[in-house]
């Protein structure tokens, strides 16, 4: 894992979530700008999943579990289409508030994965 | 499409789903890791992560389905969701030891979604079912009538 990216990936998430929660607060359906955020967020994640085969190859392992990191990997990896689908299902801003939501929880989940692979407090 | 089946899976609702969702695939997935890699160093409080994470699940599907059947089932569910997150979240708290825990660190190696009343998930799990419940009342089969 490479510790700048995943950082500047949470700070990605974190922004594409607060943007799409300001503009469904403002009752705005979802738009180019909100999708391609939420895209931004799941291309993230794939390169995320391709630095975290390669790193351990090269001399960068994780500190924590490697299965528990692939957990969250692999459910924020699911999570960003799935909410890109059901926002679509029916446009209004509820669908604008569901991909923030999203955003939001993949950021979450990224935080935690930098936590599992860097550091350990338990 | 799922969306247009059920009056409850409308409007503000379906954001509701949506967090039920990603609680279930929180809980399911850190249950399932504890599970498969300890379940021998606290295997009630383990158990309860997975009782918690297939009860979320249930009460997602339910949301998203119509009819009376799963209305009841959703009421169950969000009903049990309440009870367990006030039940282990008081006795993580008083009493850690009952759950076979050294502490009640809300982030530690060890917690579930209920611990510390769901203090580790921004205690979404004790507002959600306060909000499925409310959400459900207002969208009851008697006043908002449908198909099935």
């Amino acid at each position: 894992m490479i510790e700048w990216f995943t950082w500047l990936q949470v700070g990605v998430a974190v922004l594409a979530g607060l943007l799409c929660l300001a503009l469904g607060f403002a009752r705005r359906p979802p738009d180019d700008l909100s999708m391609g955020a939420t895209l931004v967020v799941e291309v993230l994640l794939v390169v995320q999943l391709v630095v975290a085969i390669v790193a351990p190859a090269v001399g960068n392992p994780p500190t924590g579990s490697l299965l528990e990191f692939y957990v969250y990997l692999v459910s924020a990896l699911i999570l960003a289409p799935i909410a890109g689908f059901w926002a679509l299902v029916e446009r209004n801003r509820w669908s604008m508030v569901i991909l923030g939501v999203a955003c939001l929880a993949v950021a979450v989940m990224v935080y935690r994965m930098g936590q599992i692979w860097v550091v350990q407090v338990a | 499409m799922l969306a247009n089946t059920s009056s409850r899976a409308v409007g503000v609702g379906r954001v509701l789903i949506l967090v039920y969702g990603i609680l279930a695939l929180a809980a399911t997935g850190r249950s399932v890791f504890q599970i498969i890699d300890r379940l021998a160093e606290a295997p009630l409080a383990f158990s309860l992560s997975g009782l918690s994470a297939i009860v979320y699940i249930v009460a997602t599907i339910a949301l998203l389905l119509p009819g009376r059947v799963w209305y009841r089932i959703a009421w169950l569910t969000i009903g049990f969701e309440l009870l367990g997150v006030l039940v282990v979240g008081t006795v993580s708290v008083v009493s850690p030891a009952a759950l076979g825990l050294t502490s009640v660190n809300p982030f530690g190696r060890d917690s579930t979604v209920w611990s510390a009343y769901g203090l580790g998930y921004l205690l979404i799990p004790l507002v959600l079912p306060i909000l499925g419940m409310a959400w459900l009342r207002r969208r009851s089969p008697a006043a908002a009538p449908e198909a099935g």
